[in-house]
């Protein structure tokens, strides 16, 4: 009874700390951002840590103090999940631009007036350091709901070891190829990693095959599965994160993932190389504020703050992606700390961002058309997925199962009838 | 038996935790699989799940479990037995070593055996040292049942072992006395008493096996789709808590029928047993 008593005063100890731990956090104001992973100078490595800083700029600014609540998800439908859930007070959020698009028709963002913000903070807005370019995008043509973080390309990476520059250069100057079948080419089967997620697999498939990715028509998802089932032999593994692991270690040659995180890798692997192929999968991170915020001026100004000139750059070298701000592909010591290569991966010359990503952007797909989707990506990963020799076991097992059952049924009857 | 009022207030929180975490979301699981994405209702979810493709994702599912939970009980069935016959100190060493795994995430377990698996890792380094050439094991069926033959050991080892250290040592002594070898005793007592340590055990391993997701990620290189795997990306990807409820229901009430089954051979042997023992007793 004693220890029930000691564990019980325990646990509403440890409940009462949790409580007040999580409730009273000592100050003024308090701002939920809610992130993509290792999206942001955190002050690993000697970097900024933006958010902290954020905060001694809050009090130095307006004399209040403040606890920002910093949060991360792996994809935008994560994100989305929790935000339309509507059990969630985040105040600023990262989505991508098919995910904005979604979000603003139907109704869970709110309008950013970031001059408006800035004006009665009596900072200087950062705003009109996005470049034009960057700006009244497809999803948000405005420019009302999102300021621009972001933005990238999809590309492959390769390990020059393992692959002859010889086949990639062939592939680059041939007019014909699009630079993605490298992806099928049999020299470097069980070498390849391919995308483990349905839009970005079949996207491969179909900027190979000059297929819209947002076509709504059954048949030309099936042609990209045809071409996706031809691959499937030669693919080592269906992988997201675990690219980093796979591409640095040397187990893979051939992998695509996004231009910024090729950098990452390549920090740790020198011996990789990247390439675009054309068309490629054009992507814009944005920051917007959900309807169900609290607090907008404090998650615009942290907005504002994220693009002024010393937090965007610190941001922009501890993530690699390319950056809408002007403040920062312009910025001297950015440049040098980047490198030639990654600036011009990064920065394509005379690349039309805005044409490039309305043309080969992904959009919100209908319900029904991603029900064709994940059917189809499943007889993907149906097909030829296990070996013979497993069935044979399974089979056994299972005889030897229904052969035990019948020996305890035949022993019960044996024994009811003895007695 | 009548309870007094305290006794009742102190089952409440259990009550109450019942029905808000297990109880309700059953509910919300039923209602989602039987609705449409307008609300009405609907069994094209239900119906979507008996096409071949997701049906042949349910196979290689048992399949995979099935296997798994087999070489468990193979493995773990004469561990429990060895470490119930040592001593005190022994068994509670033994407890630990097989309980340390369980402390650590399965996440970071099944990550690292991505790295002792993989082509240009732990064990192929070690053989290509040697100039033994390399194995192909990871991204393969074995490689998920690996997995999950170490995540889940434990779990078919303490129920097993918690029977047998349980059985009363004058039983054995008795057999021992009747003439009982070591191969009559574990067979003739040993084995009927442990039973129930074993049908809780394989649905321990079983269970999560059939619906695990990570692991084949990790291990099977997401070439090998397991019902877990359809599960989560219906509603992480796609969005569909539809179908994802209607997947998850389906797997639900087919596991709860195999555990049926199962329970209803081994009850019924206990119930011979004691029909046995009621008309011994009444013949003397």
């Amino acid at each position: 009874m004693k220890k029930i008593l000691t564990f019980a005063a325990v646990l509403t100890a440890l409940a009462a700390i949790m409580i007040f731990a999580s409730g009273c956090s000592g100050s003024d104001d308090e701002l939920y951002v809610y992130n993509w992973g290792e999206y942001i100078s955190d002050g690993s490595e000697g970097s900024l840590d933006v958010i902290s800083e954020f905060e001694d700029y809050y009090y130095e600014l307006t004399g209040r103090t403040i606890t920002v609540h910093y949060t991360t998800y792996p994809s935008n439908e994560d994100m989305y999940a929790k935000i339309s859930a509507g059990t969630s007070s985040y105040d600023v959020i990262f989505p991508s631009d098919y995910m904005i698009e979604r979000m603003i028709s139907e109704g869970l963002l709110q309008s950013i007036n970031i001059e408006e913000v800035c004006e009665s903070y009596g900072v200087e807005c950062n705003y009109q350091y996005i470049d034009d370019m960057y700006r009244g995008l497809f999803f948000d043509e405005d420019g009302e709901y999102s300021i621009p973080y972001t933005y990238g390309m999809v590309g492959i990476i390769y390990n020059t070891t393992m692959v002859d520059e010889a086949d990639v250069e062939e592939l680059l100057s041939d007019e014909d190829s699009t630079g993605w079948e490298l992806l099928w080419n049999e020299k470097y089967s069980g070498k390849i990693l391919q995308f483990n997620n349905s839009r970005d697999g079949f996207a491969t498939a179909q900027y190979m095959l000059g297929i819209d990715v947002n076509s709504t028509l059954e048949s030309d998802w099936r042609t990209a599965l045809d071409k996706l089932l031809e691959q499937k032999p030669l693919v080592q593994s269906y992988v997201m994160d675990e690219i980093f692991n796979k591409m640095e270690s040397g187990e893979a040659a051939i992998g695509v993932y996004y231009a910024g995180d090729y950098f990452t890798m390549l920090e740790n692997n020198e011996n990789l190389a990247f390439y675009y192929p054309s068309p490629t999968n054009v992507f814009v991170d944005c920051m917007c504020i959900p309807a169900e915020s609290e607090n907008p001026e404090i998650a615009a100004l942290f907005i504002n703050y994220m693009l002024s000139e010393e937090i965007a750059v610190a941001n922009a070298e501890a993530i690699y992606y390319a950056s809408p701000n002007s403040l920062v592909y312009t910025n001297e010591d950015y440049i040098e700390y980047m490198g030639e290569e990654a600036m011009e991966v990064l920065y394509p010359e005379g690349y039309n961002f805005s044409e490039e990503l309305n043309a080969y952007a992904y959009r919100n797909l209908d319900s029904e058309t991603l029900e064709v989707v994940s059917s189809l990506w499943e007889e993907l990963k149906i097909s030829g997925g296990m070996s013979f020799s497993v069935y044979v076991v399974f089979g056994v097992i299972a005889v030897v199962i229904i052969a035990a059952i019948a020996a305890v049924v035949v022993r019960k009857k044996k024994r009811e009838r003895n007695y | 038996m009548k309870r007094t009022f305290l006794q009742r207030c102190a089952a409440a929180p259990h009550l109450v935790w019942c029905a808000l975490f297990i109880i309700a979301p059953l509910f919300f699981v039923a209602y989602y699989a039987f609705t449409d994405s307008s609300g009405a209702f609907s069994t094209e979810n239900i119906q979507r799940f008996f096409t071949a493709e997701y049906l042949s994702i349910l196979l290689n599912s048992v399949c995979l479990a099935l296997i798994a939970t087999v070489v468990c009980l193979i493995i773990a069935y004469p561990l429990a037995y060895i470490i119930s016959r040592m001593g005190d100190k022994g068994q509670r060493m033994m407890m630990l070593l097989i309980m340390i795994p369980l402390w650590m995430n399965f996440l970071i377990t099944t990550y690292s055996w991505m790295t002792i698996l993989q082509d240009t890792g732990i064990i192929n380094s070690i053989l290509s040292f040697f100039g033994l050439g390399t194995l192909n094991m990871i991204n393969t069926p074995g490689a998920i049942v690996v997995g999950m033959v170490f995540c889940y050991l434990p779990y078919m080892v303490l129920p097993i072992y918690s029977v047998m250290a349980g059985i009363d040592k004058s039983l054995l002594e008795a057999s021992r006395d009747l003439g009982c070898g070591t191969l009559g005793q574990l067979t003739g007592v040993i084995m009927p008493m442990s039973v129930s340590g074993v049908v809780s055990g394989i649905t321990m391993v079983f269970v999560p096996s059939i619906s695990t997701f990570y692991i084949s990620q990790k291990l099977g290189g997401g070439k090998i789709q397991l019902i877990g795997d359809s599960i989560e990306s219906q509603f992480i990807s796609y969005n569909n808590y539809h179908f994802g409820a209607a997947l998850s229901l389906v797997l639900m009430i087919l596991i709860l029928i195999s555990t049926a089954i199962m329970n209803y051979f081994t009850d019924e042997d206990e119930k011979g047993r004691e029909k046995r023992d009621t008309q011994r007793r009444a013949l003397k």
